[in-house]
């Protein structure tokens, strides 16, 4: 489904030296949505995001957004705006300065830029503090400003470096509910990068899955999460046991798994309480590990201990199997 | 006892005690005697310990003495504002331009060679090469640029300036190129990003936060030179004359208590130019 503002990778290639960080990835991102890049560090997560704001250089490939080739345009002229990892503000500017900033740059007279700001100011809730510099705000505040700052260039694309990693688990579950809430009243494409794969789910519209500079996987978040095509993504995205059966290898979701007596032996190798489920870790015939999610009131009648033997049972139509 | 020698304040003072020792005998305790000096009188043969304004009241009452702080300034300023622009220029290029730390370093070395060799003999070194027959003079006169040698290379403001700038360059480098190296490079990314040429970058990203580098370095440009009386004698063959050479003067004729007035009248002008240009810009943050 195309929309007018799609962005869009054809065959993109990045080399540092003879090191490929991005291996010939070519990617549709649907113009309004909200897709994560997700992947282990190292994976080429941050070097395609880079691409695409045009801080890197592409080595082989085009980048296209609005249909027009943007991967020789200077960062600013491309219709996207960054928001940097550390957020990048100008330490020696007030809030409303870092955030009139590009204004500033394109000539635009001051009363009309401070206006300009103070209304992006509201938009992130932060016009109480326009005033101040940002070593006087906290993160969260900061990474606020850093967003405003973003969005005032008026871009179809927001790319988004980590932007949740550096606060408390606490306020990382507000901010990206703020992110969200942004991104679905803006309606322009939000391109977020992270490792960690709950933020992914709990964000995005599509997930994209990127692994040795390659994309494993990519699709709506929950087929990626219940549907995945290889072992990385499976293991990557957590909750899934990767079994080796004799018709090849399976993902099953660690959840599907159930106390079975009919089913296959296992001895217990640990019991994790976690709140609404009990994880049980069991070693399988061919040492093979499996964990299991069982409900926690099931679990208590009757309890079992670590070196315990189990039967683990489940569907076979849960099984899916996995590519490569 | 025990618990006076374990009292933190105590611990304080005695770990503070040494350094304060070695700068009360020798830095307070100098400028005092010198200040107290400043106050005898001396004749041709002997120095009297009597309190006077005598010196105070000749130094301010002569016009020397004005256009002798005069031309200190005029030679503060001018170096000042030529090893700004040329420190600047220097720590930009080595901290922005050279990517490679190998190159950092090897190229930053490079810069501090001349100082392996002693201030005067690098003084001197100009001379053959600005003399009336000197390299520069006969090199342009070889190409024709002049007809005859130009005379205002050697022993005049212009050389005493260059000698400045050469010694002390290097002095602005340094503090620029620390302050450039702690500028966050995803700074310049954001201001990229944001639409920034790389002369608007310069002015409002770079130059602002490399101030506090640009402060240190003009302390001790301006003091140095303030404080110089060898390069001036030097350089201008002795026709030119800063606040150091009346002091140096003044010893050599066995004046002391009259170089003392004018050693804390330029000791006072130091500090009070220091005080004001640190209004302008707060360094604190980078000690």
């Amino acid at each position: 489904m195309r929309t007018g503002h799609d962005l869009e990778l054809v065959h993109v290639t990045k080399r540092y030296g003879t090191a490929v960080a991005v291996a010939d990835v070519s990617h549709l991102f649907v113009g309004g949505s909200y897709v994560c890049l997700l992947g282990p560090s190292g994976c080429g997560k941050s070097s395609t995001l880079r691409m695409i704001a045009g801080h890197e250089t592409v080595s082989e490939g085009s980048i296209l957004l609005s249909g027009m080739d943007v991967s020789r345009l200077p960062p600013a002229r491309r219709g996207t705006a960054m928001m940097f990892q550390n957020y990048a503000l100008f330490p020696h500017l007030s809030v409303t300065d870092n955030v009139a900033f590009s204004l500033k740059m394109k000539g635009i007279a001051a009363q009309e830029r401070r206006a300009k700001a103070a209304a992006m100011l509201e938009l992130v809730d932060m016009g109480r503090y326009a005033d101040r510099l940002p070593a006087q705000l906290s993160g969260g505040q900061q990474q606020r400003v850093a967003l405003a700052r973003a969005l005032i260039t008026g871009p179809q694309v927001l790319l988004l470096d980590e932007p949740l990693s550096a606060l408390d688990p606490f306020l990382r579950i507000r901010m990206r509910a703020e992110l969200k809430r942004l991104q679905r009243e803006l309606g322009i494409s939000f391109i977020h990068v992270t490792h960690g794969q709950d933020e992914a789910l709990a964000l995005a519209d599509e997930i994209v899955v990127m692994n040795n500079a390659r994309i494993e996987q990519a699709g709506p978040a929950r087929q990626v999460f219940n549907a995945p095509e290889t072992e990385f993504v499976a293991r990557f995205m957590g909750g899934h046991n990767v079994l080796a059966l004799p018709q090849g290898r399976f993902a099953i979701r660690c959840d599907e798994i159930r106390l079975d007596p009919a089913g296959h032996e296992a001895v217990v190798q640990a019991v994790e309480y976690q709140g609404a489920h009990v994880a049980l870790t069991a070693r399988a015939a061919g040492d093979q590990e499996i964990v299991a999610l069982i409900p926690e009131a099931t679990f208590f009648e009757h309890p079992i201990t670590p070196g315990e033997a189990v039967r683990l049972g489940w569907d076979e139509g849960r099984l899916h199997r996995l590519h490569a | 006892m025990n618990r006076l020698f374990t009292s933190p304040n105590l611990t304080g003072w005695l770990l503070a005690s040494p350094l304060a020792l070695v700068l009360a005998a020798f830095l307070v305790l100098p400028i005092l005697m010198i200040v107290v000096v400043s106050f005898w009188t001396a004749t041709e043969f002997s120095i009297v310990p009597a309190f006077s304004f005598e010196n105070y009241d000749f130094l301010f009452g002569s016009p020397v003495t004005y256009s002798v702080f005069l031309n200190t300034f005029k030679y503060a300023a001018i170096t000042w504002a030529v090893t700004l622009v040329l420190g600047f220029a220097v720590a930009y290029f080595l901290a922005f331009h050279v990517r490679s730390q190998t190159w950092q370093t090897a190229l930053f070395l490079l810069c501090t060679i001349p100082f392996w060799t002693s201030n005067i003999i690098r003084m001197i070194s100009w001379i053959p090469f600005l003399g009336r027959n000197g390299i520069a003079n006969s090199t342009l006169i070889s190409w024709g640029v002049i007809d005859e040698p130009v005379e205002w290379l050697l022993f005049s403001d212009f050389s005493v300036i260059l000698a400045f700038v050469h010694l002390y360059t290097l002095f602005m480098v340094v503090p620029i190129f620390n302050t450039m190296m702690r500028i966050d490079r995803s700074l310049l990314e954001a201001a990229n990003d944001a639409g920034a040429s790389g002369f608007q970058t310069l002015v409002s990203v770079i130059l602002p936060l490399t101030k506090p580098g640009i402060m240190i370095g003009s302390i001790f440009v301006i003091t140095l030179v303030m404080g110089d009386f060898i390069t001036v004698r030097f350089m201008s063959g002795s026709q030119a004359a800063n606040v150091g050479r009346l002091i140096s003067n003044d010893i050599a004729l066995l004046q002391y208590p009259s170089a003392a007035a004018t050693a804390v009248v330029l000791l006072a002008t130091v500090l009070i130019t220091i005080g004001l240009m640190l209004r302008l810009v707060d360094i604190r943050k980078e000690l």
